[in-house]
């Protein structure tokens, strides 16, 4: 019976082994997390999940395997299973952090202060309902206001199934949402990231003592010192980053900001450039200032060798002209299309990846994100900890020319 | 030892270190960073009675500091001297954090503290130690055994992944951060003086705070605390905290909670925001 489980949390993506199984086993036959479905709850997630980003999924997963146990307990997890826009509550004043998708919500629904004014009178509203248990704020999907969130005063919106037990609001709540892998970007777990493209090597001048050598060459010369040096290990990869800037990406500027400082306290050779939508033949070495420095792609490329590893972040999002017609630029005239720009910078550098902050459900439904994601031949990520992994990943594998797609 | 600290534990982390125990497998804790994870081995130890062995992880710290040493620089300087020791080789070797913990008497608590800080390779370099609980002495030839195979806690604040083959021997533990029942036991716990009507209200302030959306250093458990003897020695009447709305005023003694200039700035600016929104509604 218990095997169901072990299949729900496989299918949930959870990396879970027989290993881990023997010992959730092990511990069950010597009475632990046997009382209650709480203890097993707890326990089996000791025993299984390794991550705290995987929390949220295990609790999903739970559910869903739980829900086939009791009775009527479909509707709870298919509410469970929806993904929450907590960010519609809790978010900075500053329209610039939602989605597209979000904002356009936000403006269909007559603006941020009609929205909280709404808010406001249907919490008013809610009061009644919600302590006599039913389920209003359930899965009929009008309401703006989400599923199964928190309101702001901390009161919990969603429905206790009739006929659960305690224990089922303990993975109800959701509360490891924010630490799921896909969803939240900091800079430290952005180090954590980068940090796995480092290539250490010894170069320079051998300055640093080597202790254990000295030593054991002491000892092999009976006594007499004999001192020996080494070269100091460096991270010796080298990165250029080149982000887009400006019209649509202005409401992923904080995103960008964070995966800059984290690359710039990883790589000791980082060299930053801005373009605008795609980089055409020249591309800015400051964001500010980029109508009067501008530097030549080619020397771009000439100046740094096919040894960096290049980093584009950009949402992709523009005039499929700006792609694949001379002259589609919306700032100026260029004489060769995006495109062809986009196969000299793959050509340049082997390693080469994309990285895009917008949510990668969108992606289809623009089509010159299409275009460049078919360019990259499938090296466009998400900028999210496990996109940015994933990048990684592709960027640590040896030199690999790509060719053109088609 | 350590100075009694009364240390408060929710069900799920309590069955966490009875499973450890119980299975004789390593716990890996991890949290927000103030939530109690070092202080829980300290618990632990004395609540078992058993000796607690502590090993800091630092960056340089290497897997094979925690079992043994040789000291080669001091048989070196002994040979010149001509000292009758340095014949014997176990002379020169100094124990570590695990040697000692193996060879305790007694079932020992040896807490892996801030594990992340080390290069990535040290956990792996620990794999068949925390198996096998023994390991072997190369120059004296020996092999270590655990008597009793001793409680491992490591905490972790995520700042490095740790290797699978590392975590599946592990149990893993999140602590989350309390809620508001929990905070005040805790607090009841440190800080026996501060009166309920205080306590409410500065919770009251403290979770507002972490609410905050955007804020970037979320003030945790320890922080907490301090600010609360801070207001203690202050003397401050709760009506005054009570009082100040946070979307009025930064609280009283805020360098306590908000510990990031940013914070502090996207504080003042909400407060400035709220500021204007009021009187503009006061105006129609």
């Amino acid at each position: 019976m218990l095997l169901g489980l072990l299949e729900a949390l496989r299918r949930a993506g959870l990396p879970v082994g027989p290993g881990e199984w023997l010992v959730l086993l092990d511990g069950l036959s010597k009475g632990l997390g046997t009382l209650d479905v709480d203890r097993f709850h707890a326990f089996a997630r000791l025993c299984l999940v390794k991550d705290a980003s995987h929390y949220d999924r295990y609790d999903r997963a739970f559910s869903d395997w739980f829900a086939g146990r009791v009775s009527r307990f479909d509707e709870l997890s298919a509410s469970l299973a929806r993904s929450i826009p907590s960010e519609w509550l809790d978010t900075p004043p500053e329209l610039a952090e939602l989605s597209d998708e979000q904002r356009a919500a936000v403006e269909a629904a007559g603006g941020w202060d009609e929205l909280m004014r709404q808010l406001a009178e249907r919490l008013a509203e809610q009061d009644a309902p919600h302590h006599g248990g039913s389920r209003w704020i359930g899965s009929g999907g009008t309401s703006p206001f989400g599923h199964g969130g928190h309101h702001p005063q901390g009161v919990r919106i969603g429905g206790d199934a009739p006929g659960t037990s305690r224990a089922v609001k303990v993975w109800e709540q959701r509360r490891y949402r924010d630490l799921d892998g896909e969803a939240q970007l900091d800079t430290r777990n952005l180090r954590v990231a980068l940090r796995q493209l480092r290539r250490l090597a010894s170069e320079g001048r051998p300055d640093l003592l080597d202790l254990d050598d000295t030593v054991r060459c002491t000892a092999a010369a009976g006594g007499l010192l004999d001192v020996k040096l080494r070269a100091e290990r460096r991270n010796t990869v080298k990165v250029l980053l080149l982000i887009d800037v400006g019209g649509s990406m202005d409401a992923h500027a904080r995103t960008c900001e964070r995966l800059f400082s984290a690359a710039r306290s990883e790589f000791r050779t980082l060299s930053l450039f801005y373009f605008h939508n795609c980089p055409y033949e020249r591309v800015w070495p400051s964001a500010a200032r980029r109508h009067e420095a501008a530097l030549d792609t080619q020397e771009l490329i000439r100046r740094h060798g096919s040894d960096h590893r290049l980093i584009i972040v950009g949402d992709a999002s523009m005039s499929p002209y700006e792609l694949s017609v001379p002259g589609g630029s919306v700032e100026h005239w260029n004489e060769e299309p995006g495109l062809v720009w986009l196969q000299r910078l793959q050509n340049a550098y082997p390693h080469c990846v994309w990285l895009n902050p917008q949510q990668q459900e969108y992606w289809a439904y623009t089509a010159s994100v299409q275009r460049v994601h078919q360019q990259m031949q499938g090296r466009m990520q998400p900028l999210v900890p496990d996109g940015v992994a994933r990048a990684v990943d592709v960027l640590k594998q040896p030199m690999r020319p790509v060719t053109p797609a088609d | 030892m350590t100075p009694h600290r009364p240390y408060v534990t929710t069900d799920a982390l309590q069955q966490a270190v009875d499973a450890a125990l119980l299975l004789e497998r390593p716990l890996l804790i991890k949290g927000e960073p103030g939530t109690g994870k070092t202080e829980l081995a300290h618990d632990v130890a004395r609540r078992l009675d058993a000796p607690l062995h502590t090993w800091h992880i630092k960056s340089t710290t290497r897997a094979q500091h925690g079992l043994y040493e040789y000291d080669a620089v001091s048989r070196l300087r002994d040979s010149q001297l001509g000292e009758a020791r340095v014949a014997d080789i176990g002379h020169y070797i100094v124990p570590g954090v695990l040697w000692d913990a193996f060879v305790a008497e007694q079932r020992a608590v040896v807490l892996i503290d801030e594990i992340d800080k080390a290069d990535l390779e040290f956990p792996n370099d620990l794999l068949q130690e925390l198996d096998r609980m023994s390991f072997h002495v190369h120059e004296t030839r020996e092999t270590i055994s655990a008597r009793h195979r001793p409680l491992i806690i490591i905490t972790s604040n995520d700042e490095k992944e740790l290797p699978d083959a590392f975590l599946r021997r592990c149990f893993f533990h999140y602590i989350d951060f309390p809620d508001r029942a929990t905070l005040a036991r805790i607090v009841e716990a440190h800080r026996p003086g501060v009166g309920p009507e205080l306590l409410s209200a500065a919770l009251e302030v403290f979770f507002d705070l972490r609410e905050v959306p955007g804020i970037r250093k979320k003030p945790s458990t320890s922080e907490l605390l301090d600010w609360l003897k801070l207001l203690v020695a202050d003397d401050l009447p709760p009506e005054a905290l009570a009082a100040s709305d946070l979307r009025s005023a930064l609280p009283h003694l805020h360098g306590a909670l908000l510990k990031n200039e940013q914070d502090v700035h996207l504080f003042e600016r909400l407060v400035f925001l709220n500021r204007r929104r009021e009187a503009e509604a006061r105006r129609r």
